[in-house]
Parts: structure tokens; sequence; C-alpha cells
């Protein structure tokens, strides 16, 4: 298993997975938040319940926080290596290779989104989850108004929405990138692999936007 | 219609390895733009002879695309401005009247500059040595027909096997990685029988070898695609991918 982190292919087999899987939990994530729109109580309903402080949603957490923590390793060990492999002399004339600019910027973009996770993570997960399992006082169970507060100040929507823009550049590149690495790709499929990227971007980011600008707005609990 | 053309050419020097090295700019008169770019290199180094000065030290050998010996970095491009071929196929028509070229060497850990516009690109033939060829006895020739091959395979196979080793690909990648050139290497044996008894052993250690020697790992922004003279696909990259993995995983 060593050849996970010795070798190039495997650093980046693991990053891709990494990635994958959080794709995976966004979709989760973004298709639970859609719920805020039309009920509170099926939300809190579906927070407490179904998740909540339950011994499946604790390793839930878990494995995804280690994903997030084994991404981000992974990222600043391929992003120092590659510094190094490009070399101490940069090129006097400015690159004028045809790239997305996404690809050039994958890991400020990832850093951009660390950042927002900090905060998303101390506005809503450490009121909930995290307060609930340490049992420290005024562990929130009413989710869905939580998240009313904290949406209605603009600029919290503004900062999430710029967040959301970041993770669309990034999964432009990454859900792609990371289907390649793990060698599902050929002359036919690139061109359908790369729509699918932008697809799937497109999807998260708009659902998790549609969301916190509906909250801003008031339009959501529509159906009580 | 081609005209004659005066030209700066902004070139890097360096005396050796372990110099710091410099730009240096020169003025050319009446260049024809029917010229190669290395023909108006040949006419800077002589004037430069002529002035008593040391040429430019640059790679090249057949001139005409096919050795990938020359290896220049032309305005913000590896082989120049031109898509599709080698630094000695660009023609001077790609500039104009009162331009100034910059050419540099190719910049990447894994190719350190000899002189000049030298590099020292022995690493790719290492690569080759880990495992870029097939084990064939030798004695009678088999007939090239008994091994009925899909046409597709063959054409992806040729494809792969255009690539000339010039290493524009690493020039060109932010993460100076090797894998356009070792995935080509790598598919042109995976995609025919006679490469399959191997390939397992070959995509292992050829991938070790270019990891080994500082190439960078593989974030799939296309560049190299984009600069190689002989368009091969990244696709060869996915290929190579699933060839390693796939080794790794029946270890
Ligand atoms: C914590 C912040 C993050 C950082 C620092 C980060 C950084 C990176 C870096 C440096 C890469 C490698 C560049 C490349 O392969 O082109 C990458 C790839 C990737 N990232 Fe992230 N990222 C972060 C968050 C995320 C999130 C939240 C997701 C998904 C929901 C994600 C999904 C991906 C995917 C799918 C890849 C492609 C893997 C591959 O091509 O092998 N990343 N990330
Ligand atoms: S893949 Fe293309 S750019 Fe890279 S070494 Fe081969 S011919 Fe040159
Ligand atoms: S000199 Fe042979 S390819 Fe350019």
């Amino acid at each position: 298993m060593s050849w996970l982190i010795d070798s190039s292919i495997g650093r980046k087999f693991v990053q891709s997975i990494s990635g994958l899987f959080m794709v995976l939990f966004l979709l989760f994530h973004m298709s639970m938040n859609l719920v805020l729109i039309f009920s509170y109580d099926a939300y809190n309903f579906l927070a407490n319940e179904v998740l909540g402080a339950n011994w499946w949603a604790i390793i839930g957490t878990g494995v995804i926080a280690l994903g997030f923590v084994i991404h981000i390793i992974y990222a600043i060990i391929l992003t120092l290596q590659n510094r190094k492999a490009r070399g101490k002399d940069r090129y006097a004339s400015p690159s004028k290779t045809a790239t997305t600019w996404s690809s050039q910027n994958m890991f400020v973009l990832g850093v951009f989104i660390l950042l927002f996770l900090i905060l998303h993570l101390y506005q809503m997960w450490y009121n909930m989850q995290f307060k609930e399992l340490f049992m420290i006082e005024g562990a929130r169970h009413d989710g869905a108004q939580l998240v009313e507060e904290v949406f209605s100040h603009l600029w919290v929507v503004i900062v999430y929405v710029i967040a959301f823009i970041a993770l669309w550049f990034h999964l432009t590149h990454g859900f792609w990138s990371a289907l390649h690495t793990i060698g599902w790709n050929n002359t036919i499929w690139i061109k359908r692999i790369k729509v699918l990227s932008n697809i799937v971007a497109t999807v998260i980011c708009l659902g998790f936007m549609v969301v916190a600008i509906a909250v801003h707005l008031g339009y959501s609990n529509l159906l009580g | 219609m081609d005209k004659d053309i005066n030209i700066k050419v902004k070139v890097w020097r360096q005396n050796g390895p372990k110099d710091k090295g410099h730009f240096e700019t020169y003025s050319l008169e009446k260049i024809s733009q029917g010229s190669s770019f290395l023909e108006m290199l040949d006419i800077l180094n002589e004037q430069l002879i002529n002035e008593g000065k040391e040429p430019v030290v640059f790679d090249h050998d057949c001139r005409e695309g096919i050795c990938g010996m020359c290896s220049l970095y032309i305005n913000g491009h590896p082989h120049g401005p031109d898509t599709g071929i080698t630094t000695c196929q660009l023609h001077m028509r790609h500039f104009n009247d009162g331009d100034t070229i910059t050419v540099e060497p190719w910049r990447s850990a894994g190719f350190p500059i000899i002189k000049d516009l030298m590099v020292d690109r022995s690493a790719f033939d290492k690569i080759i040595q880990a495992g870029g060829y097939i084990s064939v006895n030798t004695g009678g020739v088999p007939d090239a027909n008994a091994i009925p091959i899909p046409r597709e395979d063959a054409e992806m196979a040729m494809d792969a096997a255009a690539c000339i080793g010039c290493g524009a690909c690493v020039a060109a990648c932010k993460n100076g990685s090797a894998m356009l050139f070792v995935s080509a290497k790598v598919s042109q044996f995976a995609l025919l029988p006679q490469g399959r008894v191997e390939a397992a052993r070959r995509a292992k250690s050829m991938v070790a070898k270019m990891d080994e020697l500082g190439f960078g790992n593989c974030t799939n922004t296309g560049a190299c695609e984009v600069e190689c003279p002989k368009n091969i696909s990244i696709t060869n990259i996915a290929r190579l991918n699933r060839e390693f993995l796939k080794a790794k995983l029946r270890d």
C-alpha cells in the first residue's frame, strides 16, 4: 500500500478518491438543504432523528472529516512537490499555453474553500452536533431556525455565495480530473466527462446558493 | 508575401550548469520571413562569431521535426507560437518587423541547463531504459500478419508512438510533470499484443523512474497536449493511470 504515498499516480489516486467522495457528500448535503425551502419541520426531523448525534451520523461525520483531512494533506504534498519539480527558475515570458484557469489554480481555490469551511463549521456544525456530542450548553436542535438566523445577515450570504463560486471552479476541473486520474477516460469519453464535470459543479453550486439566498429573502419553509 | 524583417532576440545566456545566467538582447537585420527559426539563430551565431563573441548554444539535429532535439521556449510557448510543430519547423513568418523574441531553455528540475539554451534531457533516456521496450528472442522473423490487431488499436498505438521525446510537455507543465511522454511510451506498447506481456512491469518501473528523477505529479491541466509538436493526446495519461493502478491493485 505504500505506493499510495510513494508514487505520483498513487498520490493522485488518493486525491481523486477523496475528492470524489466529497462530491458525493456535497450532493447529499445539498439535497438535504433543499428541504429547508419546503419545510423547517421536515428538515429538523431529518437533522435530529435521522442524523443528529446517532452513531451512524457520528461515524459518517468522522469519515467525511477524514476524507477532508486526507484531501488537504495530499493537496499540500502534491503542490509542494510540483513546485519543486518545476524548478527554481521561472520563465521570463509568461506562459501563453491555453489551459483552463481552474486547472492552474486548484490549490488557491482549495485554500479558499477551506477558510470558508472553518467559518461554516463554526456557525452550524459546532452549534448543533458538536455541542450535543460534548454536552456543551446550548446545543441547538432547531437546525432550520439556526440556519435562518445565520442567513439573516447579508454578509454571511455574500461570503457563502463567493465560496460556492470558488467551489464551482474547483469542481469544474476537479471532477473530470479525478475520473481521468482513476483511469476512466478515452478519446470519446473525454468530452463527455468534461461536460459532466460542468453539470455536477453547476448543480452543486446552484443548489447551495439557492437555499442561502431563498432563506435570506424569506422564501423558505413554504409548506410550513 | 515573405518580407525581410528587423528583429531583436532576447536570449538566455548561461555559461554552465552552475552559472547564474542572464538575458542578452541582440539585433538582427534583414531576416527573411522565409527562413526557419533555427536558421535565424544560425545567422545570429555567425554574427556573434564575426564579432569575436561566443555563439549561443542550442540543441538541434534533424531539422525536420523527427529527432526531438530542438527545444526552445519561444515567447511563452515551447516550440514557439505555431501548433503541432517542433522548433526547427517554425518559420520566421510568425514574427513581424520590430518584434522582440524571447528565447529560453526548457525550465524544469528534471532538465537541468547545460549551457545557454541546451538542457540535459537524459532523464528521458533513463525512463525508457526502465521499461520502454519489449523483450524478444532473436531468431527467425515471425510473419508480421500472424497476430491480428484491430485497426483502432494499431492506429492509437501509432499515434502514441509519434512522440519524439522532445520534452515540450515537461517544459509547458506548471508541475514539471513528464506524464505525457511516459504515457505515450507506455501506450504504444500497452495497445499491442506484443507489449501486453510486460505491460504491468513496464508501467510500474517507468513511473517509478519518472518519480525518482524528480518529475512532478500530473494534475491534468492539459498544457502538455496543447504544446506537444506531435499532438499526443492526454487520454494516453488516463491509459497510463489505468495500467499503473491495475498493476498495483493486482500486486
Ligand atoms: C479544503 C480545501 C481543499 C483544498 C486545499 C483542495 C486542494 C486540491 C488540490 C491541490 C487538488 C489537486 C489539483 C488537481 O488534481 O488538479 C485537488 C483536487 C481535487 N479536489 Fe480539492 N481541495 C479542497 C477541497 C475540495 C472539496 C470541498 C472538494 C469536493 C467537494 C474537492 C474535490 C476535488 C477533486 C474531485 C479533485 C480532483 C482529484 C484529481 O484530479 O486527482 N476538493 N484539490
Ligand atoms: S509527448 Fe509530445 S511534447 Fe512530450 S516528449 Fe513526446 S513529442 Fe515531445
Ligand atoms: S531538430 Fe530534429 S526535431 Fe527539431
